[in-house]
């Protein structure tokens, strides 16, 4: 989703300017990469110039008669991912100043085919291939394609140079997320130096416990209301372990090798991080799930005139997050030998995609009725699978659930999201044989829905025993849950 | 040495005298002073000795060292050229002119087939000068323009040198006469009488080292790798991107362009992490071309745009000035790829 400039083009090696003398296309237009937009007459000759990317003319800045230098934006192309969301805006006309990408390009000499400035403008401006697929990136992994980036201005604007790619690496920075000056948005050396400094010089946030006050007015103003659980600091990441590595693998001659999406990229290096970061200890018990069948039996009709679907997860998320509250040390991070504690519960739901995965984040949890709690969680997930997920609702969770119970497994040991301490993990519920005893000490073995739980912690800061009693707590609660919630 | 009888002559005294020179007054005091010190070098070439070389680089030779030193030739480059050859197998360091460098085809069998290959085919190094005027700018169309250093290039066992400055001509082939292997020396003929380049040098005996390359200017945002006039344009373009732009050009005179001073190169790059090449041969085949590959083999993290060129199109070099100023890299055209460059 990009706002392509149209420059003035130059039309031969002592030209200056430019005139514009017929638009073809007008604002709104659908055009094709090379397709005649305008028609413009210089001292030399007068030609037709070809848009210089798919996409919708976005604006025109330049109309006709008007004489410009070569160089000077004439017209905006919105190419096709921005296009969709510019379509339902009416055209208003713009200020040129505003536009991202101010900086001039110097484009034009590309298109007289000056030879010593082709390689890096008109060379190969990689057809655009498959937009849809590299727009529809989920919003965890930052704002570009989950493949290569589709066209050379998006590349540019994620790949960069293989210098500021090297830099990036070194310091941990996601080469997207910095700002840039240089053509068409690209991040140059001098940015990503910039933002690796500033970042260096940030006041690392008050570490210190957030007592029941920290959000009022009086807190202070460098810590927000509600941070988003991150890496803080200058703690030397890089010493620590270099970017994660994943060794070169042979491939046979009839293999199928292809690269792996961003998001693949993310979720590899997220979770060799956090094995080293956390020495994982996982505990589980079996849950009893008759309590559960019941309520949902009983309420099950009222639910639907709700309009909504309550299941198991929402049921354990709803008993999570007030076992949360109850053991804050499971809804914590562990930072440079300080404990923050975090003042909410922000659950996260992992969500499976087709191709990887999401963890969409519900936030205040521990304040939600059961019923509310199942509308978000669902609002969540369906647009979680629709790619439509703004990037603060997979920020800030403090604890994570994931459910491959679903799919049938009897219990998984998960790996904790970073920087959280603890996940929870469902397994597969189902018809057991379970002993059963009454009060005068008889037994029977009884069919039962049963499940197993599971907890992956992290034991640099959470014991055996915390993470036990927070277990067996959702166990209890989950087992117990009150008719009202 | 015993066999100089005569006074030295005014016209290659002025260094003794604290005078500034040319760049061809540098390179006529480097040969007489190399044939001074060491009686087996000695000149071969049309025109050099009687009339003193078609620039008068020779000039006054033939009078001081007499015409077993310096030897007027019949039009026949591969012929004195292989000559000269056989005289550098016995023990002798001859120094070939070639009227105009263009013609230096004529001899490149000989020099390609004999001189390059005859130390690795076991027949002994052979000690020789190929040097003569080259380079365009001073209309003097195809056949006296030629910047024909790279069809040499692709030669192992030669050495090319191109230098830009009156200092580094006079050292260079100085060097060049003292190594023990064939050295083709380029003079670019922009520079022999320019002003700008005059400049007065060290007094003593020295030697400008084949095969290092030179900073000639510091600077710190990209990356003008070059050689012979161009330097020149490259320096007027920096001033000019200093000025208006704002932008610390560095440039690298490559002096030497075989060997190629790769290391200097590579630690340039790794500085300011922009490279243009800027070369008055023309594009496909010029020196940009191995450059940018180098670079590319051991620098390439190290690359925060791509390399870019600057050089002559693909033509031959025009006799009339309008199209020999547009075939010609000029000083704009650095400019507007540097402005490139420090825009990406």
């Amino acid at each position: 989703m990009a706002r392509i400039e149209v420059p003035m083009p130059q039309m031969g090696e002592s030209i200056a300017e430019g005139t514009v003398s017929v638009w073809r296309k007008k604002v709104g237009d659908r055009v094709e990469r090379d397709e005649p937009i305008m028609e413009i007459s210089t001292d030399k000759v007068d030609a037709e110039i070809p848009a210089p990317t798919a996409g919708v003319l976005a604006e025109i800045v330049v109309t006709e008669g008007q004489t410009v230098e070569v160089g000077t934006v004439v017209a905006y192309i919105e190419t096709e991912a921005g296009a969709a969301a510019a379509a339902g805006a009416p055209a208003a006309p713009s200020e040129p100043a505003t536009v991202p990408g101010e900086i001039p390009t110097t484009l034009p000499e590309a298109a007289t085919g000056q030879p010593e400035l082709t390689p890096a403008t008109s060379a190969d401006s990689a057809p655009a291939v498959a937009p849809a697929a590299s727009a529809q990136v989920a919003p965890a992994v930052g704002p570009s394609g989950d493949g290569g980036p589709a066209s050379l201005e998006e590349r540019l604007r994620t790949r960069s140079t293989p210098l500021v790619r090297r830099i990036a690496a070194e310091h941990g920075v996601d080469v997207a997320e910095v700002r840039g000056t240089g053509r068409m948005g690209r991040v140059t050396k001098e940015d990503i130096l910039l933002y690796v400094e500033e970042r260096k010089r940030a006041p690392a946030p008050q570490p210190a416990a957030a007592p029941a006050g920290a959000r009022a007015p009086t807190a202070p103003p460098q810590r927000p209301a509600q941070p988003a659980p991150s890496y803080e600091g200058d703690f030397p990441w890089e010493e620590f372990f270099q970017s994660p590595q994943h060794p070169l693998v042979q491939a046979g001659p009839n293999d199928r090798v292809e690269p792996a999406s961003r998001m693949t990229q993310i979720i590899a290096n997220n979770m060799v991080t956090s094995r080293r970061i956390s020495p994982h200890v996982h505990s589980y018990f079996e849950v009893d799930y008759t309590r559960i069948d019941h309520i949902r039996g009983k309420n099950r009709r009222l639910w639907e005139e709700q309009g909504v679907k309550i299941t198991y997860t929402h049921f354990i998320a709803w008993a999570v997050a007030r076992a949360l509250r109850e053991h804050p040390k499971l809804n914590a991070s562990y930072s440079n030998h300080e404990i923050i504690y975090r003042a909410d519960v922000n659950l996260g739901i992992a969500v499976a995609l087709d191709n990887g995965l999401i963890v969409p984040v519900v936030r205040n949890a521990d304040e939600l009725s059961l019923v509310g709690l199942a509308k978000r969680v669902n609002d969540l997930a369906t647009r979680a699978r629709n790619k439509q997920l703004r990037p603060d609702e997979i920020q800030g969770g403090t604890f994570t659930i994931t459910n491959p119970g679903i799919f049938g497994t009897t219990i998984g040991f998960p790996i904790i999201n970073q920087p959280q301490v603890a996940i929870l993990g469902v397994g597969g519920v189902e018809m057991r044989p379970a002993v059963i005893s009454d009060e005068y000490g008889n037994h029977a073995i009884v069919p039962r829905k049963r499940g197993y739980i599971s907890l992956g912690y992290d034991h640099r800061l959470v014991n055996g025993a915390d993470g036990d009693q927070f277990l067996a707590r959702v166990k209890q609660l989950m087992e117990t849950f009150p008719d009202q919630a | 040495m015993a066999t100089v009888m005569k006074p030295k002559p005014e016209h290659v005294r002025l260094t003794e005298q604290g005078k500034p020179v040319t760049f061809l007054e540098a390179i006529r005091e480097g040969i007489w002073e190399e044939m001074e010190r060491d009686e087996r070098v000695f000149l071969l070439g049309e025109d050099i000795g009687v009339y003193g070389g078609a620039f008068k680089v020779t000039e006054g030779m033939l009078d001081h060292f007499g015409s077993l030193r310096v030897i007027d030739t019949p039009i026949s480059e591969i012929g004195f050229t292989g000559a000269a050859a056989g005289a550098a197998h016995l023990g002798m360091r001859p120094v070939v002119e070639m009227q105009f460098i263009d013609f230096i085809s004529c001899a490149y069998d000989i020099i390609t087939n004999y001189i390059a290959t005859s130390r690795y085919r076991g027949s002994g190094g052979v000690p020789m000068v190929i040097r003569g005027p080259s380079g365009g700018g001073v209309r003097g169309g195809p056949f006296h323009s030629q910047n024909p250093e790279m069809a040499f290039f692709h030669t192992p066992g030669l050495k090319i040198v191109y230098p830009s400055t009156a200092y580094d001509a006079k050292g260079l082939i100085k060097a060049a006469i003292r190594d023990d292997d064939p050295v083709l020396f380029f003079e670019h003929k922009w520079l022999y009488r320019r002003p700008q380049v005059r400049e007065v040098l060290p007094r003593e005996d020295y030697v400008v080292a084949l095969g290092k390359a030179r900073t000639h200017r510091e600077g710190k945002d990209l990356t003008i790798v070059t050689y012979a006039a161009t330097v020149h344009k490259s320096v007027e373009a920096a001033e000019q991107l200093e000025r208006e732009d704002g932008l610390s050009v560095e440039i690298l005179d490559l002096r030497t362009l075989l060997p190629l001073d790769e290391d200097a190169i590579i630690e340039s790059v790794r500085k300011t992490n922009r490279l243009l090449v800027v070369h008055e041969d023309t594009r496909t085949g010029g020196i940009a071309g191995e450059i940018a590959m180098r670079v590319n083999e051991k620098a390439f993290e190290w690359l925060d745009a791509p390399i870019l060129r600057v050089t002559a199109v693909d033509a031959p070099v025009p006799y009339s000035p309008p199209l020999e100023d547009y075939f010609l890299p000029q000083t704009d055209d650095i400019v507007r790829a540097a402005r490139h460059l420090a825009a990406y």
